[in-house]
């Protein structure tokens, strides 16, 4: 056993968290920008129905649903999940979409309503004020929040052991078990530099969107 | 013609009468100030007036078009609505200037948006837009230059002073060519050494000829600037005349009382 070796069989391992990592960022922003929507909704029904939502989403552990969407399919309608890839990659975009569509929501809130009021009396349409004057301010203020949220989306990647899925540290636990524990915290290497990258990206962002204030 | 006819508008905030019945007109090229107490009304009735906020009843007609009409129970079209938002200019006490945008971008940003659209409506070329784009730049240093921020042109707002954005939010309202401008204590959230340079370009604004209906605090200033002064209390208009007859010859008990508050003060 080289660590050549070990290095090899990590890596394979931690391909998966990036998988997980990158189809949840593709899946969760949009729908937690729909989330948002319908949290802001001024259709009552809906906007309970939404909240609702979050609020089970973010009450319950993540470990918890990915169970719930490997085996409810099944169980309830008879239509088992094909993989144990897609039960993750579902679970983990219905929790990061309601913790993103929190932020969005929270962005959006923050933009004071003279922003709006503004944009109005100069003509603008609804649309051109949403795209035109606020988003940006949005963005703007949500960066440092998912900057956030995206690293622990990149740790917690790893909760998808919990249903077979052999990721990064599951490789590691297969050596511990023949008795070798350093591959374990050989795996904290790949965490703290996929996630110093990613700080860097969000550093540079935030820099990029400093040229004003407020 | 009246280039302003308020008509009975009356507005209401849950059980509060915010507005009782809000009559007068203002003609063209003329300068009507609404002075009046905490709470009487005035910047509810500039919002109506605006578009910001939909009276309860009442009606509203700026240069012959009515922008709205209580009674009218079809809602107005996307572009009508534009139309009519376009009729009025507001310059907010606050400012509300587009932080992440240039003076520039500031002022040319809207009517960019309206030309662009125009333009694609009517099949123009490439080139037609650009020069109609390269048009609104133009009248836009123009507008920024009146307003004596020539040199900021490519300044972000948070790197002015409040009376310079005042005064690109003035120039902001300016480009679209509204038939009434209309302010909201324009002066208000601005250092008292300051208030002077954004009296100034409203003083010259009035030398032109602009139609504006300006909501102040500023007893000299209104005094000095309108040919009409409108007091208003507790939702309704309490007294109007000439600025002689309304500071030098009060007849109202609440503006005598007005008066002598804020003459004190
Ligand atoms: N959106 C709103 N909801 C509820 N009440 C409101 C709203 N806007 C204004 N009001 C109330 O209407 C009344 C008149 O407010 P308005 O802002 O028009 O007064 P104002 O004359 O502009 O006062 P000021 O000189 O302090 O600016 C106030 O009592 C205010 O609390
Ligand atoms: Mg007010």
């Amino acid at each position: 056993m080289t660590f050549t070796q070990v290095t090899t069989d990590l890596l394979n391992g931690f391909y998966e968290n990036l998988l997980i990592f990158f189809v949840t960022l593709l899946g969760a922003i949009p729908f937690g920008l729909i989330i948002t929507f319908g949290s802001m909704s001024r259709f009552k029904p809906v906007k309970w129905l939404v909240k609702t939502f979050i609020w089970i989403i973010r009450g319950t552990p993540l470990m918890l649903q990915l169970f719930a969407v490997l085996y409810v399919p099944g169980l309830v309608f008879g239509i088992p999940m094909q993989s144990r890839m897609t039960a993750a990659l579902i679970a983990f975009i219905i929790n990061y979409a309601a913790y993103f569509s929190e932020i969005f929501r929270g962005g959006i809130e923050s933009i004071p309503k003279g922003q709006y009021e503004a944009g109005q009396v100069l003509g603008m349409t609804k649309t051109q004020v949403f795209f035109k004057v606020v988003l940006l301010q949005v963005i703007k203020r949500i960066v440092p929040p998912m900057g956030n949220e995206i690293i622990t989306l990149v740790k917690d990647t790893s909760l998808a052991r919990v249903i077979a899925i052999a990721e990064l540290i599951m490789a590691a636990e297969r050596y511990a078990g023949r008795g070798y524990i350093w591959p374990l915290f050989y795996t904290g290497a790949f965490f703290l530099i996929f996630n110093g990258l990613l700080s860097l990206l969000f550093h540079f962002i935030e820099k990029k969107l400093d040229y004003y204030k407020g | 013609m009246h280039i302003l006819e308020v008509q009975n508008l009356c507005k209401e905030f849950g059980s509060a009468k915010v507005l009782k019945g809000i009559d007068f007109n203002q003609e063209e090229g003329q300068v009507v100030s609404i002075i009046g107490s905490s709470g009487s009304g005035k910047t509810t009735l500039l919002r109506c007036i605006t578009g910001l906020e939909t009276a309860d009843s009442g009606k509203i007609t700026v240069g012959g078009h009515v922008t709205f009409d209580a009674a009218e129970k079809k809602k107005p079209s996307k572009a009508e609505r534009r139309e009519n938002q376009l009729c009025t200019g507001l310059v907010f006490q606050s400012f509300n200037l587009f932080p992440q945008y240039t003076v520039r971008k500031n002022v040319t940003l809207a009517k960019e948006l309206l030309v662009r659209e125009e333009c694609k409506a009517k099949k123009r070329s490439r080139q037609e837009t650009k020069a109609a784009l390269a048009e609104i730049d133009e009248s836009a240093e123009k507008i920024i230059a009146s307003v004596g921020l020539s040199d900021k042109l490519e300044n972000y707002p948070c790197e002015l002073s409040g009376g310079q954005q005042q005064r690109v939010a003035i120039a902001r309202a300016l480009i679209l060519s509204p038939k009434i401008l209309c302010f909201d204590e324009p002066t208000s959230a601005l250092d008292p050494e300051i208030t002077g340079e954004v009296l100034a370009v409203i003083r010259k604004l009035a030398g032109e000829g602009r139609t504006m209906l300006i909501v102040t605090h500023e007893m000299g200033f209104a005094r000095e600037v309108s040919n009409e002064v409108i007091f208003m209390h507790d939702g309704v208009i309490a007294e109007r005349g000439t600025p002689v007859q309304v500071f030098d010859d009060p007849q109202n008990a609440r503006l005598r009382e007005f008066l002598s508050a804020t003459l004190r003060a």
